[in-house]
């Protein structure tokens, strides 16, 4: 089930950290719309992946490019600004300031207000931002400190950072691992209404089958540095190998 | 620029970077182990220096054989990096190892205030000297040019001992290994039994040592005067940092370079004597900014 | 904030009247006031975690903007002095920062160190152009065509001293409440983030160390033209450490602490000066240590902890591990 236009697309690409080979060719493509999951085994490089799309690594070999632009090897500065969003699978805040500061920040980045004599609380973005914090539902956590949160918060507030920036894509890793299993359903529902709401498509790395069956609009499947097959998840978690492969083994 | 110049600069050049890795590998040592960069190591050097030469200059005035001023260079840098070293390292170090590296920093710093006073308040600010051990090897000839044994041989071949023998105790010795099973993983280390507040205590007092044993050999050469440790401390910061910090036999480069570069600008333009070791710690940083060896850690995210 | 703004009026109209009442207190305060200025300059770094130990550079780069000045042209006025001092501690903290933002923590503040130490042994060496370890005189300088006695003069410089300052402790307030001086404590706490929002962390350092080098260099010409003097002295390691010093003991939290501890630190020295001007560094090294091992946040934070309030996130001392002494590229 493609989606609209090509927005993120991988090709051939290439990483090994001496005798560990975390990519080895990998083709992938992301249309608009789309809610691609990536699933694999622990440590097969799906992390390391999201890390060469966002300019933290560089590929050995093989190119992205967003948009049919190549953003190969870009600082992370530039392909955010291109448009490529990043959560992370332990949630990176601003640990001194408060959530709404916290957004406040990536409003201000965003909308390059560099004003020196302007309250950070006093830029236009705010009311955006709390509509932001509205949307992951994090509204009543708004002016507590980052560091202060329980985790399923905080990985709300690291998703709303990202969406902060308008991206056309969003990357994921592991929206739900640290979330309590109580409280996933809820998370991803918030998550996945907000990423709809705001037109965002995204990837997202996921070891629990279930988030996946519910909200991927497509599944990858990743192993040894290869995609071995993309599809709709009925299809791909139906499938005997990766049942045996890649369900049956690894558990979320 | 004759040959003559040439032999000067490389004869001066080695013996001055002789010093240089004596006190930046303490250094370097210090930070690669304990993951702090010891301010105060300068003062370690300045009062190994004062301490080497009081304890010289008595020998002499008492009237004992003046060959005796060598052992005295080592006693006094080993009663000085174990007295000091341990002291700062057991007293205060032990307590900010969890706290911010900022606050780490500040605490080297004021340690280094501290000693750079007492230094003053002790010795004055009158010139130290105490010659006798060079004066003793008497002079040697290199390629047509005279130079003192002590600081063509004798130097050198301290600097060359104090590096094949760290070497070798970190790598054949159980304290050695201790340290570096320490320093590759803190906390693997002490599951299996390493005592590790001992070993950040020895690794310290080594690093002290070394620093001053650098101040004990120095004194022969030049006059001892205040601001010697504020010099080099950060000259020590360049050779250790040019190096890559923790870089142990990168230091030994490093420090040849700068003390090479710098004898050179000594002869050839001397208004840039003083700069030539930041210049080129600056110039290495800026092509390789950890250091010519040093390992670049990216953060996992 | 409207409390500390009130504050802030109060004391800028008790200082206001000094002259009147306390008029042998006016050289002194002058002095804490350009003082506090470049310690003002330390703090915006410490908001992004970072300590320079050479900053006194930038404060003797000011005092000798204005010397060459007034050796050139005679009865100049003052305000060209300041800018010129600005001016030159702004591009040479351009210069120096654009080099010296790459780093964090240790090489940040060693490679500082470093340059300072070249700077002063370049003003000690280079007698025939800046006079040697003796210095170099700043003539006293006219404001508004106006020539000034010595005794007028002082008091002039009180007041334009204390106008600076007040205008600089404003704007700097401002600043660190702005995005721009927000972004720094971000640089502090998770650079990554930072990156990934499509910030440059090095931009934002960078900034707050221009900044804080101009501070510097308006604290050096006030305190220079006010002495008459600028010496190599003004660029040495151990008026860094003093800056640094009162930067902590005037706690992290608040621009409120750069002045109150100058007033303090300098009240102490001139007190101690006559016993203990051999010990000094001795003691502010006890102290420093003291207060690192026992109160953190400085005297900001004593204060708060008197006066039983929650001290603000900011002085709370942070685990961040060896995160610093890694190399940013």
């Amino acid at each position: 089930m493609s989606g609209g236009e090509l927005l993120l697309r991988a090709e051939g690409l290439k990483l090994r950290f001496g005798g560990i080979i975390a990519a080895d060719g990998i083709d992938l493509s992301l249309h608009e719309g789309e809610h691609l999951a990536i699933i694999g085994p622990n440590g097969a490089g799906k992390t390391t992946f999201l890390n060469i799309c966002t300019g933290y690594l560089t590929p050995q070999g093989g190119r992205v490019t967003l948009g049919g632009r190549e953003i190969t090897g870009q600082p992370p500065r530039r392909i955010t600004r291109a448009g490529v969003a990043r959560a992370f699978q332990i949630p990176q805040l601003f640990t001194e300031q408060t959530v709404l500061e916290n957004m406040l920040i990536a409003g201000a980045a965003h909308a390059r207000r560099w004003n020196p004599l302007r309250d950070l609380h006093a830029i236009p973005e705010r009311r955006a931002m709390e509509e932001m914090l509205e949307l992951v539902g994090c509204t009543d956590v708004r002016d507590r400190l980052a560091s202060e949160l329980p985790e399923g918060k905080r990985k709300l507030v690291d998703i709303a950072l990202a969406l902060a920036l308008k991206p056309k894509v969003l990357l994921m890793d592991e929206p739900t691992s640290g979330v309590a299993s109580a409280d996933k359903f809820g998370v991803m529902e918030v998550l996945m209404n907000a990423l709809r709401a705001a037109r965002v498509s995204s990837v997202f790395v996921e070891h629990d089958m279930e988030m996946v069956r519910l909200y991927a609009t497509r599944v990858a499947v990743w192993a040894q540095g290869v995609i071995q097959m993309t599809g709709r998840p009925e299809v791909v978690l139906n499938d005997p190998d990766v049942i045996r492969n890649v369900i049956g083994g690894g558990h979320a | 620029m004759t040959l003559n110049l040439v032999v000067l600069a490389l004869l001066d050049g080695v013996a001055y970077a002789a010093l240089l890795f004596l006190v930046a590998v303490g250094l370097t040592l210090i930070f690669g182990v304990l993951g702090i960069l010891n301010i105060a190591h300068g003062s370690l050097y300045a009062i190994g220096a004062y301490v080497t030469a009081t304890l010289g200059q008595w020998l002499v005035a008492a009237g004992y054989n003046p060959w005796l001023t060598f052992p005295a260079l080592v006693v006094a840098a080993v009663v000085v990096g174990v007295v000091l070293g341990g002291a700062i390292e057991r007293l205060l170090l032990q307590r900010i190892y969890s706290k911010e590296p900022i606050l780490q920093l500040l605490v080297t710093f004021a340690v280094f205030m501290i000693l750079e006073n007492l230094q003053r308040m002790i010795w004055g600010v009158q010139p130290y000297y105490m010659s006798e051990p060079l004066t003793l090897l008497g002079n040697v000839s290199v390629l047509g040019i005279n130079y003192t044994a002590y600081q063509v041989l004798f130097l050198p071949l301290a600097a060359v001992a104090v590096l094949i023998g760290l070497r070798w105790f970190l790598r054949h010795t159980s304290m050695g290994a201790q340290i570096l099973a320490v320093t590759e993983d803190r906390e693997a280390a002490t599951a299996i039994g390493i005592n590790a507040t001992r070993v950040y205590l020895m690794t310290f007092i080594l690093g002290a040592c070394f620093a001053a044993l650098g101040g004990a050999l120095a004194t022969p050469t030049t006059s001892l005067v205040t601001g010697m440790g504020a010099n080099m401390i950060v000259l020590s910061f360049a050779v250790a940092a040019t190096a890559g910090l923790g870089q142990i036999e990168g230091a030994a480069i490093s420090a040849l370079m700068i003390g090479i570069a710098r004898s050179f600008a000594v002869y050839l333009s001397p208004e840039l004597e003083v700069i030539m070791p930041y210049l080129i710690m600056v110039l290495v940083l800026l092509v390789r900014p950890s250091g010519l060896f040093g390992r670049e850690t990216v953060r996992k995210i | 904030m409207r409390p500390a703004l009130i504050a802030f009026l109060v004391l800028l109209a008790v200082l206001a009247g000094l002259p009147f009442y306390a008029d042998n207190l006016t050289v002194f305060v002058t002095m804490c006031l350009a003082k506090s200025l470049a310690v003002l300059g330390i703090l915006v770094l410490i908001r992004a975690d970072q300590v320079s130990f050479g900053h006194a550079m930038y404060f003797a780069i000011g005092a000798y903007a204005a010397a060459f000045l007034s050796s050139a042209w005679r009865d100049i006025d003052l305000t060209l002095l300041v800018l010129a001092a600005m001016a030159a501690s702004m591009v040479a903290g351009l210069l120096v920062g654009l080099f010296v933002t790459r780093y964090r923590g240790i090489f940040f503040g060693m490679i500082n160190l470093a340059f300072s130490m070249v700077l002063y042994s370049i003003l000690e060496k280079a007698f025939h152009i800046t006079g040697g370890s003796d210095g170099m005189r700043i003539r006293r300088p006219t404001l508004m065509g106006f020539e000034f006695k010595r005794a007028e003069f002082d008091i002039v410089m009180f007041y334009v001293s204390l106008g600076i300052a007040a205008v600089c402790f404003l704007l700097v307030w401002r600043y660190l409440r702005s995005p721009l001086g927000q972004a720094l404590r971000a640089v502090k706490t998770n650079e990554t983030r930072l990156e990934y929002l499509g910030l440059s962390a090095r931009h934002v350092l960078l900034a707050g160390y221009v900044v804080s080098a101009v501070l510097c260099g308006l604290g050096g010409v006030l305190m220079g033209t006010v002495q008459g003097l600028a010496t190599p002295e003004h660029g040495f390691w151990s008026r860094s450490a003093e800056l640094v010093f009162i930067a902590v003991l005037g706690g992290q939290g608040h621009v409120a602490g750069a002045f109150a501890g100058t007033v303090i630190f300098e009240t102490v020295r001139t007190f101690a000066a006559a016993i203990l001007d051999d010990s000094w560094q001795l003691i502010l090294g006890v102290v420093l240590i003291a207060i690192i091992l026992w109160a953190p946040g400085g005297l900001v934070e004593l204060w708060q902890r008197a006066t039983r309030r929650r001290p603000r996130p900011a002085s709370e001392p942070v685990e961040t591990g060896r995160q610093s002494m890694e190399v940013r590229r």
